[in-house]
């Protein structure tokens, strides 16, 4: 089974982020967000560690996916790199130049290399404003004049993101939710950036619709070389989309690798029970000895809080391999025997290198492997 | 399988994602079919908000016939002339608590004045009194909400405080107390006072609409675009968070016209010889046995007025309502 999943060598290339020319990379990003309390003076009493030491590397037109369930600080670390927010500490590089604390007229040049798209088609779309003029104001902003006026290339984005340029006067309110990810999309090529963060874009719209939104997404970074920060939970629209994936869990990264790696070598403990949560499709065919499905690991209790996390590593709480070494010491992100290279993981106790050692069936696209069964038989 | 990257695309189709680039038949009908502004067929003017709250209000006969009450006053008030031919001022004491006669519908007031003539006259006043206070009032109010909805920080804390410190002052006490030091007697003094009282209110919804609004994920994108702060207000914060002060304020200004009559009532607004409703009332109060008519068509005119004003605040609030579109 795993053996007809290696993937030709292609996938070598575009995996490896040392062979690619980093465009952004992020090293020990940190934000806490302050907990003010106290009478009649207030003062600080406490942080919320969203984001804690995270360490990201995105290549020139790669695609890392980042998963995670929610409140593990996904989103905060999309808004920290777009600098939305302000770090608390760490270091954010784009392109070499150190961008962590930039002010908003140095940032100007990076701002229109990278761009970010929401997950709420709804609230990301200014209400009063025509399609026309929410594609247009990017350009607006920073003084851009393509050949042939801002209105052209603004019919060519909705050309381009499926859309009809005669709806450029039309009010957001007139679309649906798939089309105004559309919108957003366009807004988010307006500047032909270099790199978009993506927050959830998906996880908001219709099942049928998410396809289309994630293919459009595909094909804007095959055909414009867009590198991507792909964040979501679903797994399955990580694997479609990105070449890499980074799985974090309360505010640190703790695996991270290329696409293939990532889903049929989880290292982390966390990592398999993402994986197994994936919910299984069962293809009607005439496979035989597979109808057991896979076993899920199923954790306990909650993500703890983020303004008290547990000491070492943070995921010891919920994890079934915890020894007292976890609490004492935190595994940093390296590579760890049996990895393929740029395969990180941060644990003391890893999982066996292969699936076959968790004694399950990882098969996440039963489809996938549909379509191999039949492959091997022609 | 001839290439890793993009097997799992089909197996995606596979399990039932439609995977094609174009539009869905579904998203495509429903825009062609839309019906257009007017519900005649498709068009492509645009529609905005604000024209879609039009629509509901052209339709809604509390607007209707609030919005026609308020523009025979405003009209009444630019040319009183047009409708009555005296003078408010012209008394003839030998008329005085005489009721209603050929050519003075109203009868006369204690003093021997038209009462009709007087209540022609006195709707100026409280239109100039509304309308200039509650210009002032939101000018005030909301840029100083604005301000510190979107700032917020110190400035924030400095403001609430300050907002609170104003709603504790008892707003007819407040009147008498700094306008019985203040001779003039014209309407500036007591709009003065209307703004300087009226002011957080308008600023606490400007400061919370504001606050709302600039959490929208448009903000946000606006200003990973890197927008400048006077961007990000006037394009995107302002627009989405006028409606309520527009409501409140329409409101207001009915509370602002009786507030004027109120004060004048006390003696502290507008004095005679002006010529006010409040100056009326209370003029007429001491004949009222003899002499009801003097008081109640001020009267009347006065809650007329203020109806009209918060009925249109209350049509403009359901049309801009967003939670009932």
């Amino acid at each position: 089974m795993s053996e007809n999943l290696t993937l030709p060598a292609q996938q070598g290339s575009t995996g490896n982020p040392s062979s690619a020319e980093t465009l952004l990379s992020v090293e020990g990003l940190t934000k806490h967000f302050p907990i003010y309390g106290g009478f009649p003076i207030k003062r600080k009493v406490g942080a919320v560690q969203a984001v804690d030491g995270v360490d990201l590397t995105v290549g020139v037109g790669e695609s890392l996916g980042l998963v995670g369930e929610s409140g593990c600080g996904k989103s905060t670390t999309g808004r920290l790199i777009t600098r939305l927010l302000e770090p608390t500490g760490g270091r954010i590089t784009y392109k070499g130049q150190d961008i962590t604390h930039a002010r908003r007229r140095q940032l100007a040049p990076v701002r229109s290399e990278i761009q970010m798209i929401f997950q709420d088609p709804y609230s990301s779309l200014n209400p009063r404003q025509t399609v026309g003029s929410i594609i247009k104001s990017p350009m607006e902003v920073n003084g851009i004049d393509p050949a042939g006026g801002r209105e052209k290339k603004v019919r060519e984005l909705l050309e381009l993101v499926g859309l009809n340029p005669e709806h450029y006067n039309r009010f957001p309110h007139e679309f649906s939710g798939g089309q105004r990810q559309r919108i957003g999309v366009a807004r988010a090529l307006a500047l032909n950036p270099k790199l978009i963060v993506a927050d959830e874009p998906v996880s908001a719209l219709d099942v049928s619709i998410q396809a289309q939104v994630v293919n459009l997404l595909k094909k804007v970074q095959d055909e414009l070389g867009i590198a991507f920060l792909f964040i979501a939970h679903d797994l399955a629209v990580v694997r479609h989309f990105s070449h890499r994936v980074a799985v974090m869990y309360l505010g640190k990264v703790v695996e991270v690798g290329d696409r293939e790696s990532i889903y049929n070598g989880p290292r982390h403990p966390y990592t398999h029970a993402l994986l197994s949560a994936v919910p299984e499709v069962k293809v009607a065919d005439e496979g035989e000895g597979e109808g057991e499905g896979r076993e899920r690991i199923r954790l306990y209790g909650d993500v703890p809080s983020p303004i008290m996390p547990p000491s070492g590593c943070r995921f010891r709480t919920r994890c079934w391999k915890a020894q007292d070494k976890c609490a004492t010491e935190e595994p940093p992100l390296v590579q760890i025997s049996g990895n393929r290279d740029g395969h990180l993981t941060a644990c003391h106790f890893p999982e066996g290198p292969t699936t076959e050692s968790r004694g399950e069936d990882v098969v996440l696209d039963p489809a996938l492997k549909a379509l191999e069964k039949s492959a091997e038989k022609d | 399988m001839p290439d890793g990257r993009h097997e799992p695309e089909q197996a995606i189709a596979g399990t039932g994602m439609g995977g094609t680039m174009d539009l869905g038949v579904d998203e495509a009908e429903t825009l062609e079919k839309r019906p257009g502004p007017d519900g005649t067929g498709p068009g492509d003017r645009p529609r905005s908000l604000w024209s879609d709250a039009w629509r509901d209000l052209r339709r809604d006969p509390v607007f209707i016939v609030s919005a026609l009450v308020i523009l025979f006053l405003v009209l009444i008030s630019l040319w009183p002339s047009a409708i009555t031919s005296g003078s408010p001022l012209t008394c003839d004491l030998s008329k005085a608590q005489q009721g209603s006669q050929s050519g003075h519908p109203f009868g006369f007031d204690g003093q021997g004045c038209d009462v009709y003539t007087r209540t022609v006259y006195g709707a100026r006043t409280s239109v100039a009194v509304g309308v200039l206070a509650t210009l002032g009032v939101s000018v005030l109010g909301s840029v100083l909400g604005a301000l510190a909805g979107y700032f917020g920080g110190v400035w924030d804390s400095v403001l609430s405080r300050i907002t609170d410190v104003f709603f504790a002052i008892p707003v007819v006490l407040g009147g008498l107390v700094l306008l019985s030091v203040i001779t003039s007697n014209t309407i500036w003094p007591v709009i003065g006072f209307i703004v300087l009282l009226g002011w957080p209110q308008l600023s606490r919804i400007a400061r919370g609409s504001v606050i709302t609004a600039k959490q929208n994920d448009y903000v946000q994108a606006a200003r990973a675009l890197g927008a400048s702060h006077s961007r990000l207000v006037l394009r995107h914060i302002a627009p989405n968070a006028v409606a309520p002060v527009i409501v409140v304020a329409t409101i207001a200004l009915g509370t602002y016209i009786s507030l004027e009559a109120t004060l004048s009532y006390l003696g502290v607004g507008l004095k005679p010889p002006s010529v006010s409703w409040g100056i009326d009332i209370s003029a007429a109060s001491p004949y009222i046995r003899n002499a009801p008519h003097a008081l109640l068509w001020p009267s009347g005119a006065l809650a007329l007025t203020v109806l009209a004003f918060i009925m249109l605040g209350d049509a403009v609030r359901d049309a801009l309502d967003p939670k009932l579109r």
